[in-house]
């Protein structure tokens, strides 16, 4: 498992299996219910590291589609385009490209084994 | 022979452009240059660039580095201080001495400030170098006003850079206009007009007589009328003088005003000692812009080399965009010539004013003037510049865009025409080049320097390239994003020639980087294209658009349309009451398209799979209403039924939709068939339409609907069923193999160089001999279409993305449906407020 997958969680976070690596779709994304929350998964397996969670909801459109847009980046940020509009999100910071002030929330995630977890 | 010691004295644009030239004519010499400021050349001209972001280094024409590499000893941050011409020699300020053979002196000029009492203030500045620049950003901090005395190209460009900083911005001019040296009264005003509209307050007809302490300001200006303006700092650019003192010490022969006196090779009166740039006096006068002193630099490099060469004045006319208004002045616009005509057009609600000025009998343009807008400088300009003779409505000239304004294009231009004045480069020089193997605008601003001094001829220079780069068949940078430098087209032939099959070898061979939303489906789609390989496969999951990945079209709220194929318009009650049953069951709303079909709204992605299995079990095929490929064929009900119709038009429409459907394209492609002249089914208005005639059909092509229409263009006509699919056929191959991304068929026909007419001979007389092979691959496309729908729902695999959450069977909580005309509809989100509301 690299560093980058052993990410301390914070004290009063508890990582929780979500599923595993074969609910996940390369080069791509896929959506999982946390609690309430809606967390859209990225798996990148070429990537370090391979596992990106943001929220799921397009803060622009107004609807739970992030995790169905397609992943690319843009001036070396990886990012996700939203399927409606089309504005970038980096995986890393939730920071939305277009739109400085908008950002979509985070979530520390790591992959154990073949099981995905995610802190919350 | 030994090696000539050449002096240089200043290295600003002028000094550094002679190094340049004189190290690239390769003599036999030994080059120094002493330098006053503490760094080697730098781009004055777009000095004020720094106060809109640029740094102050990435205006560097030279480096220390580069001068060593060239062999030039160099030396900065040391004035000459005298010349000794009797023992060929010069001396610094620190007193080192230097012998020359030559001696050049690029000394330019300085600004120059009125003797008003007051004005060696600390807050009184100048504005040429970059230390200037430090100097005016320095005290402009916590400064609220700030003053720029002098109207002139100078003055406003300062001004704009007050204003960049944040000062309320005045500009104060002694003459009764603003730049009057580049303006006519006429043009002066409107400028003014313009100046003043983004909040820069002129006072003209000003003459400052002390500048005193002020009260409220720093700063108190008191002029001879008697009225005074408070300010925090003042900035001095009423004019230049030139840098003359050093041969006027030495007895070398100076103007009245200043400038070191020249003869038309650029010798001052001693021999060994030559003049240029701005220090420099021709013909009773100082050049105060680069391209002259460029020429200058030349001249002299050329008679080192042993060449004759002449300095024969030079051209000052100029373009710029001044705090945002497009300015342009060429040749005599004042009409001083005797018997010359002017042609004036003023437009005060757009802030527009043009003049130009001909010779007597009309022909030849002497002189223009363009306020508010620039578009028709270059072509004024190259008729000026190349003594073109003028259309006889000159007026057409100025007067805005009658469509057919003549402009001046590139290709109408003789070789010899100049296209950048800054650089003496012609259009021949351009050619040149590109026939030399530059295929890009940056190779051949790198090979000729065109378009790298004032930058005012780029976007002719663009055109030209361009031109001449398709003229060679070269296809000019459209890159399609920052993973790939290259067209459509060019991926489609790289994809095509390589056998490329997917998105990662694409990018390893032809990218880099990891792809986007703009790359990923493009590729996609020209995968789809040539290889006609199902859209879910392994490999090119995560390539497509939401649309393409889920095979419907994602809606405001993130649910799905689903829209099955209906050929032709054409229904039975039975598939009508399957949709009808399917809508009810899953409480879809339903619609009638604007292209002959049934759409139903709102799905979950997982409903998706079971809804359409429904549909495929009732003999249902995917309408591709998500994809860049055949939408419908409309038709009309055709001579089946209706008393005018000469032709099957509905059978003919079913035939096209089934032929074509799946096939993936630049962009969506749409059709129609009317069966008869009456036209019902808009069949011009498609990008292949088909109208019956007593003989066969009528074949239209590339029309739009949409955002831009565009009618189609009669094509062939009376055509039999065969050869009318044969030519849609190759029509539709040769769009694909060569339109840009998401370019419809209209667009991509006005591209076409040669267009309908073209476009028929490739179709329909087959000039490039390729017919077959597009008739071919259509074929394998046809051959190899399958149901997008029904193969996805035959692979559990692929059916695993269906999934609205990978952990949980909910619904997303997000999507909130509320009744309107018996039918659901997506929450407003004032709606939802409320509901929330009503439900906690
Ligand atoms: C459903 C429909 C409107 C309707 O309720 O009737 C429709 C709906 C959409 N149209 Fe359309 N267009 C529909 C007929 C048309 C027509 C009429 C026609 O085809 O005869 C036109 C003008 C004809 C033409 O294209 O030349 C039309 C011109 C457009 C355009 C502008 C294209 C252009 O070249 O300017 C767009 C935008 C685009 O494609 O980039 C567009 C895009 C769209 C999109 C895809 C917008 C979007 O991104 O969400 C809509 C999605 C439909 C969906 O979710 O299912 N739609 N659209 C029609 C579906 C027809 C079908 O059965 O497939
Ligand atoms: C803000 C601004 C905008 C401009 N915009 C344009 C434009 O759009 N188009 C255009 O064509 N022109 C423009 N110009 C004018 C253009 O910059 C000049 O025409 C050009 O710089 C002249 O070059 P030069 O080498 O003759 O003089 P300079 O560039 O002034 O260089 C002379 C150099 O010699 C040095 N020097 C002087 N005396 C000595 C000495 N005794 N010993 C050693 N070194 C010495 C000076 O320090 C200076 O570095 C602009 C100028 C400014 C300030
Ligand atoms: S016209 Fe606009 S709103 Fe209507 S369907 Fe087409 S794209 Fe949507
Ligand atoms: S005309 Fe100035 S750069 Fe070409």
């Amino acid at each position: 498992m690299s560093g980058d997958d052993n990410m301390k969680a914070a004290p009063d976070y508890e990582w929780q299996s979500i599923c595993t690596r074969e609910d996940l779709v390369p080069g791509s994304g896929v959506c999982a219910l946390v609690g309430t929350e809606q967390v859209a998964l990225f798996y990148l397996p070429g990537e370090q590291p391979q596992l990106y969670a943001v929220s799921n909801r397009d803060p622009i459109g107004h609807a739970n589609v992030l995790s169905r847009g397609v992943l690319g980046d843009i001036d070396g940020r990886l990012v996700v385009a939203s399927p409606l509009y089309k504005q970038h999100f980096d995986l890393l910071t939730g920071d939305c490209l277009e739109q400085q002030d908008l950002q979509v929330g985070v979530y520390d995630v790591r992959l154990d084994g073949d099981t995905v977890l995610v802190a919350v | 022979m030994s090696e000539r010691k050449i002096l240089v004295v200043g290295n600003g644009m002028v000094g550094h452009h002679f190094v340049e030239s004189l190290v690239n004519a390769r003599l036999n010499v030994s080059i120094t240059v002493i330098g006053e400021e503490p760094r080697p050349a730098y781009d004055r001209v777009h000095l004020s660039d720094v106060f809109a972001g640029r740094e102050p280094g990435e205006l560097a024409m030279a480096t220390r580095e580069i001068y060593r590499d060239w062999g030039v000893d160099a030396h900065f941050g040391d004035p000459v201080s005298r010349i000794e011409r009797d023992r060929k020699e010069v001396v610094t300020g620190k007193g080192r001495r230097f012998k020359y053979d030559k001696l050049i002196l690029a000394t330019g000029s300085y600004p120059f400030v009125p003797p008003v009492p007051g004005a060696d203030h600390t807050r009184c500045l100048t504005y040429r170098t970059i230390d200037d620049l430090g100097q005016i950003r320095a005290k402009a901090k916590g400064s609220r006003v700030g003053v720029v005395v002098g109207g002139g190209l100078l003055g406003l460009e300062c001004a704009n850079a007050l204003r960049n900083l944040g000062l309320e911005t005045h500009v104060v001019e002694f003459a009764p206009g603003l730049m009057s040296v580049q303006l006519d009264e006429g043009g002066s005003r409107m400028l003014r007009h313009k100046v003043e509209a983004l909040g820069v307050q002129v006072h003209t007809g000003k003459n400052t007589q002390n500048i005193d302490e002020g009260n409220a300001h720093a700063l108190k200006m008191v002029f001879a009328d008697g009225e005074n303006l408070e300010t925090d700092l003042i900035v001095f650019s009423a004019g230049i003088r030139p840098r003359d003192n050093l041969a006027r010490e030495t007895d070398l022969a100076v103007g009245k005003r200043g400038g070191i006196v020249i003869d038309y090779k650029c010798k001052t009166t001693d021999t060994d000692i030559f003049a240029i740039g701005e220090c420099a006096l021709f013909g009773g006068r100082i050049y105060g812009l680069v391209a002259p002193g460029y020429r200058m630099a030349e001249v002299v490099v050329k008679q080192l080399a042993g060449e004759e060469a002449q300095f024969q004045g030079a051209d000052m006319s100029t373009k710029l965009k001044l705090l945002g208004v497009d300015v342009g002045s060429i040749g005599d616009f004042h009409g001083s010539a005797e018997g010359s005509m002017s042609f004036i057009f003023s437009d005060e609600r757009e802030a527009c004013y043009k003049r130009i000025v001909t010779s007597a009998d009309g022909k030849l343009l002497l002189g223009a003037v363009l306020v508010g807008d620039c578009d028709g400088y270059d072509t004024l300009w190259q008729y000026y510049l190349n003594e073109i003779q003028l259309p006889l409505d000159v007026q057409c000239l100025i007067v805005p865009a009658t469509e057919e304004a003549p402009l001046l294009g590139v290709g109408a231009l003789p070789a010899t025409a100049t296209i950048c004045s800054c650089h003496n480069v012609t259009k021949g020089d351009v050619v040149a080049s590109v026939e030399c193997g530059c295929c890009s605008l940056a190779e051949v601003k790198g090979k000729t320097k065109a378009s790298t001094g004032c930058g005012g001829c780029s976007a002719m220079l663009k055109k030209l390239v361009d031109e001449e780069l398709i003229v060679r068949g070269v296809t000019v940078d459209n890159s399609i994003c920052e993973h790939f430098s290259h067209t459509r087209q060019e991926l489609y032939h790289l994809a095509r020639v390589g056998e490329i099959k997917n998105f990662d070898d694409m990018l390893a061979y032809h990218g880099r980087g990891r792809g986007c939303d703009i790359c990923k489906p493009a590729v996609a789609s020209i995968m789809a294209s040539l290889w006609n390989e199902h859209i879910l496969e392994h490999k090119h999951v995560g390539l497509q658009d939401t649309n393409d990945t889920f095979m419907a079209n994602m809606q405001k709220d993130g649910t799905y349309s689903v829209v099955p194929r209906v050929a032709g318009g054409e229904i039975t009650a039975e598939k009508l009451i399957v949709l009808g049953s399917v809508a009810q069951k899953y409480g879809l709303y339903t619609k009638i398209t604007g292209g002959q079909r049934i759409d139903l709204f709102g799905a979950s992605l997982n409903q998706l799979p079971a809804i359409w299995r429904e549909l495929v079990e009732a003999g249902f095929e995917t309408g591709h209403a998500y994809g860049k490929s055949l939408r419908t064929v409309k038709s009309c009900v055709g001579s089946s039924w209706c008393r005018y119709g000469v032709q099957d038009s509905v059978g003919m429409a079913i035939l096209l939709e089934n032929r074509y459907k799946g096939l993936r394209s630049p962009h969506k492609l749409k059709s129609a068939v009317s069966g008869c002249t009456r036209e019902c089914a808009e069949a011009q208005s498609k990008d292949f339409g088909v109208i019956a005639t007593e003989n066969g059909w009528n074949l239209f092509v590339c029309g739009n609907g949409g955002m831009r229409p565009r009618h189609a263009d009669l094509f062939a006509t009376d055509l039999d069923d065969a050869t009318l699919i044969r030519y849609i056929d190759r029509f539709l191959m040769f769009y694909i193999r060569t339109a840009d991304h998401l370019q419809r068929t209209s667009v991509w026909m006005d591209s076409l160089d040669g267009g309908v007419a073209y476009l028929r001979e490739v179709v329909i007389e087959d000039s490039l001999g390729i017919a077959a092979e597009l008739e071919k691959q259509m074929s394998h496309i046809v051959q190899t279409y399958a149901c997008e729908w029904k193969a996805t729902l035959a692979d559990p695999l692929k059916l695993n993305r269906f999934r609205q959450f990978v952990n949980s069977g909910e619904a997303d909580s997000g999507v909130v449906f509320v009744k309107e005309r018996e039918q659901i509809r997506p929450v407003r989100p004032e709606e939802r407020l409320r509901l929330v509301a009503v439900t906690e």
